[in-house]
């Protein structure tokens, strides 16, 4: 699905990744974590385009992704932050994306599930930082694409609508969609995740089964595995 | 890039803004030309204000509007489109609603006076074009400021203070040279300088259509051996071309290779 080789990255002096080698497969889901600022979302947003790498190549599906952006028709993407432009409707936000992407989408169902309506002719400059959340997550799971890349998709949603969004992503993985998901709640990717891929200082720490991630740590559960991870740096 | 530009565009046509400034040209259109029967004279004061506000504004709304429209942007950024068109389809956006209150809100006016049927209709033309040009212009120097300044208030400030440069400081420097170098034959430098600068060559080109080239002063005669003529007009036109491509060329560069 996504071929990451060598890729290097940096803002001014600020070294964020340092040679990524990463092989994505089809049908999986993924967590990245790692701490604040180690290049969870710079990496991201190189698949995405949306950052330019200084070296090394990322393919998705088969195709490099330098100059193009077709490509991005087979990504669904929740950005990090929930920023929309706030003189809009949120259902005139949601017809501009349809609009934008020739697709018509499934907006209703996820509305009903995430409980917007009465939120639908409210300006987004207006609603409060879960609602956009949500709305965020009705763009990201609206359309029927291969590849699903959620950055922190839990940040401020309430207990219910974090149940839905487990269910979602479920449901995705059931329909053979490889998903990608940042978090910071290892309980959310203890339940989720296929794999986890751990970034540290710009290079991928672990890459594995949350089973293998256990067996190297020796550990059971996965925020003490991740805190092991993180202390044996030292020892290579 | 054309549905990026249609949004672009409706968000500024429903903006109050927009509505100001058509209105604005309206009020001045009217008030020239029904209190002050005489064409060429309002032709004249409508270029002055033309000339120096059109950049102005141009210069203003493309900064705002850039700055204002970064989450529309981070949202195209991750849509199938292209990096280029994001950038000018919301270009022509701004620039393209600006030309429209700028055109509607003389044309109105004019056309009640019965422009139509008068000679005048090249002269009113010519300030048109000029102005839409003046318009593109500027609202492309305005995104290239605001595209290579993430901080909004620093690239604002330059936004203006390059509006200031052009229609005020590069005047004084050129009058300032012109006397300093009075011994000199200044005719070929002060054509250069002339077209150098599009809000001079704006007024220039303006000045000789109306056969008022007095107003030139002292490099009248010579401007209209130059500007006067057909290859003159046209070496204008072009000049004032470049003065749009070249600003255009440069954003979609930089934005094909920005991080965001
Ligand atoms: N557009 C940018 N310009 C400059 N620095 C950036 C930019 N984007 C991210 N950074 C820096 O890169 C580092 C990694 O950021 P990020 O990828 O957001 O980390 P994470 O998502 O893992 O918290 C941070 O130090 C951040 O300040
Ligand atoms: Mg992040």
């Amino acid at each position: 699905m996504i071929n990451i080789s060598d890729l290097h990255k940096k803002f001014g002096k600020n070294e964020v990744l340092k040679g990524i080698d990463l092989n994505i497969e089809h049908g999986k889901i993924y967590a990245i974590l790692g701490p604040n600022g180690s290049g969870k979302t710079t990496l991201i947003k190189s698949v995405l385009g949306m950052v330019i790498p200084d070296k090394g190549s990322i393919e998705v599906l088969g195709e490099p992704i330098k100059k193009g952006w077709k490509y991005r028709k087979q990504i669904d993407y929740l950005p990090q932050i929930a920023n929309f432009p706030g003189n809009l409707k949120v259902n005139e936000l949601i017809d501009m994306i349809k609009d934008l992407r020739n697709d018509k989408g499934n907006a209703d169902t996820l509305i009903e599930l995430f409980k917007l309506q009465p939120y639908c002719n409210k300006k987004l400059s207006n609603l409060s930082g879960g609602t956009k959340q949500k709305v965020n997550l009705v763009l990201a799971f609206m359309f029927n694409s291969q590849l699903l890349i959620l950055d922190e998709p839990n940040t401020g949603l309430d207990p219910n609508a974090l149940i839905q969004l487990k269910e979602l992503i479920k449901k995705e993985k059931e329909n053979g969609k490889t998903l990608l998901i940042t978090s910071h709640v290892m309980q959310f990717v203890e339940e989720v995740a296929d794999e986890v891929i751990y970034l540290l200082e710009g290079k991928i720490y672990f890459k594995g089964t949350l089973k293998a991630l256990m067996a190297k740590t020796q550990q059971t559960n996965v925020e003490h595995a991740i805190a092991a991870l993180t202390k044996t740096e030292g020892y290579g | 890039m054309g549905k990026v530009l249609k949004y672009s565009f409706y968000d500024l046509i429903r903006s109050r803004w927009s509505y100001i400034y058509f209105f604005f040209y309206l009020a001045l259109g009217f008030v020239l030309l029904f209190l002050n029967n005489d064409l060429s004279k309002a032709v004249i004061t409508l270029m002055n204000i033309i000339i120096v506000l059109v950049p102005l504004i141009g210069t203003i709304f493309g900064t705002m509007y850039y700055y204002n429209s970064k989450e529309f942007t981070e949202l195209l950024l991750a849509q199938p489109i292209k990096r280029s068109h994001i950038f000018l389809g919301q270009y022509f956006g701004v620039a393209g609603s600006l030309s429209l209150s700028l055109a509607l809100g003389l044309g109105i006016p004019f056309a009640a006076y019965g422009l139509l049927k008068s000679n005048a209709i090249f002269d009113f033309a010519l300030l048109l074009v000029v102005g839409i040009f003046l318009t593109l212009i500027f609202t492309a120097l305005a995104f290239n400021i605001a595209i290579h300044n993430e901080n909004k208030i620093k690239g604002f400030g330059y936004a203006v203070l390059l509006w200031l440069f052009m229609a005020v400081i590069y005047d004084g420097i050129f009058l300032l040279s012109l006397i300093i170098f009075e011994e000199y034959p200044l005719d070929t430098f002060s054509m250069i300088a002339t077209a150098l600068n599009p809000i001079d060559l704006s007024r220039t080109l303006i000045l000789l259509k109306l056969d008022i080239s007095a107003l030139l002063g002292y490099t009248g005669a010579v401007f209209k051996k130059f500007f006067g003529t057909q290859i003159g007009f046209w070496a204008s036109m072009l000049v004032l071309v470049l003065w749009n491509a070249i600003p255009i060329f440069l954003l979609k560069y930089k934005s094909s290779r920005k991080d965001f």
